[in-house]
């Protein structure tokens, strides 16, 4: 069996008519039973590049430059639509954001997961509602039989984000693409819902792509954490070396940006500054326009280079005490 | 369901009253006296006098209209001031016919305009969508009677294929009754085929772009599923309501078209009733196409109601 569940390699995309792609020489793994982050503010390309790795995005106004994503072994190219399309929903699955608008308004919840089930996995009618019924159990839901016939607008948020997980598992995919699942949640069933994944992470031993903006999600939930800038990686390390050495000065940002419960009141640190529009990317570091430390030598590309072990950062001054030095 | 639809046609109820009111004045606010015109050339005093006796024309006008809505609740619409037939007989006579007329006009609209919609709003900014937003709009700016004239010159005169006027009733000779309304029905249903197509596009676009039809997509199912399930299924309300509102006008504007056509129907019975103002028959007409839209409306409610699952168990 190969090591990794799902390898993207050097996945570069734009949409058409622009020039500059919008996702930029994207590599990551991801594990068996492993949480992968990837944070970064909107607009930095990650929930794009969630979307292609599940061939979502809109084939028509897409336009990939390069990558190749290598699921279970089987390596596929990015604009293989075709073939990536035949793996979501089965070995692949994703949830969104909204559990309000995700589901859809007109058909019965039990209605939506039998179809996911019977689209992979063909069967009867009546095999595919038990598989529905046991993938609403997974998730917790009360009086799940009788939820098979309710409607979504029946649901509070929490439950239909149930519900969309149930949806999403019900043909036991071996990774699961979580695009801020809980962002619209009040934050005590945000909390149920992380542990209700990584509980289900646990018992199936699947990997899980959890796309945040909330550090404190990702300190709760991640085994890695993937820092994404203006549609690169910038940093990539365990949880522990993203938040105890983070080496990027973007990530070093990210990470005193967030209030402290402890030590003196002071004013938040912000990053000053703008993410910089597709149109109007720098050549080389993209974060070299808000960047403190940025010298000439950042027009040029900085490799995504290790630091240690699997840590990697994508800047000329890392590890940090280089930088320290050339300032 | 039931208590919905109920309220419904509660509300329905002060809009008939209304209708009525404005249906029974409009005979006394139309220039030109009936009576005179019954009473022909010779205009004896006599027989006027005896004409507006017998038709009640002496009442005080309260009067006059709740006898004549007492009338019409026992389905007595007055008697034709022309024929002298009953206006219920004469409108019952001529109802069907238009509203064949409309079924087939509809259903060709349906056939033309909701798929061309679809795919449009599918294959947005493709030739495809050009070429279906380019015949939407031939159809809706060809004139109805250009179009009537071109395919009775075409199909009937030169190709001999489809009669060029008339009616036969379909309990007659169904094959024969369809054959002889196509025409007729498709010059009525391209227009409206724009129409659907229009709106049937917009809705689609609407759709697409949800959060549901994503989720769709990410459960890996076949993209024509999508599309015709997911998304197809909930922009049909308001393109179900459209078409309701669509039929009631069908039934009241089919006055060109059965004027080409030379079918006897609703349209023909408003025209000639007009020229020779017969006003029972013109206040028959208004009331029985107002009370069609009305019974539209309540249609395209239920519609709205079933197709809408939130509102269901509410």
């Amino acid at each position: 069996m190969p090591r990794s569940l799902i390898e993207v390699d050097n996945l570069s995309f734009g949409f058409r008519g622009q020039a500059t792609d919008l996702v930029e020489g994207v590599s990551l793994a991801l594990n068996r039973n492993e949480t992968l982050c990837i944070v970064g503010e909107s607009g930095c390309g990650k929930s794009v590049t969630a979307l292609s790795l599940m061939g979502l995005l809109p084939p028509d106004a897409t336009r990939i430059s390069s990558g190749t994503i290598t699921f279970e072994g089987e390596a596929i190219p990015a604009d293989d639509f075709r073939r990536l399309s035949t793996l979501r929903g089965d070995r692949m699955a994703m949830i969104f954001q909204e559990p309000m608008t995700s589901l859809n308004p007109a058909y019965k919840i039990g209605d939506q997961i039998t179809e996911a089930v019977r689209a992979h996995r063909g069967g009867s009618k009546a095999e595919a509602r038990d598989r529905a019924l046991q993938a609403l159990e997974q998730v917790g839901i009360p009086a799940a039989k009788q939820r098979l016939g309710e409607y979504p607008h029946q649901l509070s948020g929490g439950m239909r984000q149930r519900v969309m997980i149930a949806m999403a598992l019900v043909n036991d995919p071996s990774v699961l693409i979580a695009d801020e699942p809980t962002t619209a949640l009040d934050v005590t069933v945000q909390a149920q819902i992380l542990d209700l994944i990584a509980s289900l992470q646990d018992r199936s031993g699947m990997g899980t792509i959890m796309i945040t903006h909330d550090l404190g999600v990702v300190a709760q939930v991640a085994t890695r954490v993937a820092v994404m800038y203006a549609g690169r990686i910038v940093e990539i390390g365990t949880a522990q070396e993203i938040f105890d050495d983070p080496q990027h000065p973007y990530t070093i940002g990210l990470m005193s940006s967030v209030p402290k419960l402890t030590g003196p009141r002071q004013r938040l640190s912000t990053v000053p500054g703008l993410v910089p529009t597709p149109d109007r990317m720098p050549e080389g570091c993209r974060f070299a326009t808000r960047c403190p430390f940025a010298q000439s030598v950042c027009a040029t590309v900085p490799p995504l280079a290790p630091v240690a072990g699997d840590h990697r950062v994508a800047c000329h001054f890392a590890p940090l005490e280089t930088r320290l030095e050339a300032v | 369901m039931l208590a919905f639809i109920g309220r419904r046609i509660l509300v329905a109820i002060p809009t008939i009253v209304l209708i009525s009111i404005f249906v029974f004045s409009l005979q006394q606010l139309l220039p030109g006296d009936p009576i005179l015109a019954m009473a022909g050339e010779e205009r004896d005093p006599e027989t006027i006098a005896f004409l507006r006796e017998k038709y009640g024309f002496n009442d005080p006008l309260p009067v006059q209209y709740v006898k004549w809505v007492t009338g019409v609740v026992q389905g007595d619409l007055g008697i034709s001031l022309r024929s002298n037939q009953p206006v219920s007989e004469l409108l019952l006579q001529k109802l069907p016919v238009t509203i064949q007329l409309a079924i087939m006009a509809m259903i060709f609209a349906i056939a033309i305009g909701v798929p061309m919609g679809i795919v449009s709003a599918v294959k947005k900014g493709t030739v495809l969508d050009y070429a279906a937003n380019l015949i939407a709009l031939s159809g809706l700016s060809i004139p109805n009677f250009w179009l009537g004239i071109m395919l009775i010159l075409l199909v009937s005169v030169k190709w001999g294929l489809l009669p060029a006027s008339g009616y036969v009733p379909p309990g007659e000779d169904l094959w024969l009754s369809i054959k002889t309304m196509l025409m007729p029905a498709f010059v009525l249903g391209t227009a409206l085929a724009a129409t659907l197509m229009r709106h049937t596009r917009s809705a689609m676009l609407g759709v697409l772009k949800s959060d549901y039809v994503r989720t769709a997509r990410a459960k890996g199912l076949k993209e024509r599923r999508v599309i015709l399930k997911h998304a197809f299924r909930n922009a049909l309300v308001p393109i179900v309501t459209l078409m309701a509102l669509l039929f009631g006008e069908l039934i009241a504007g089919a006055v060109l078209t059965e004027q080409i056509f030379t079918i006897p129907g609703f349209g023909k019975l408003v025209v000639d009733a007009v020229f020779n103002r017969d006003y029972a028959v013109v206040q028959g007409i208004v009331l029985c196409t107002a009370v069609g839209f009305i019974i539209m409306n309540l249609v395209a409610d239920a519609a709205y109601f079933a197709l809408n699952p939130r509102l269901r168990k509410q």
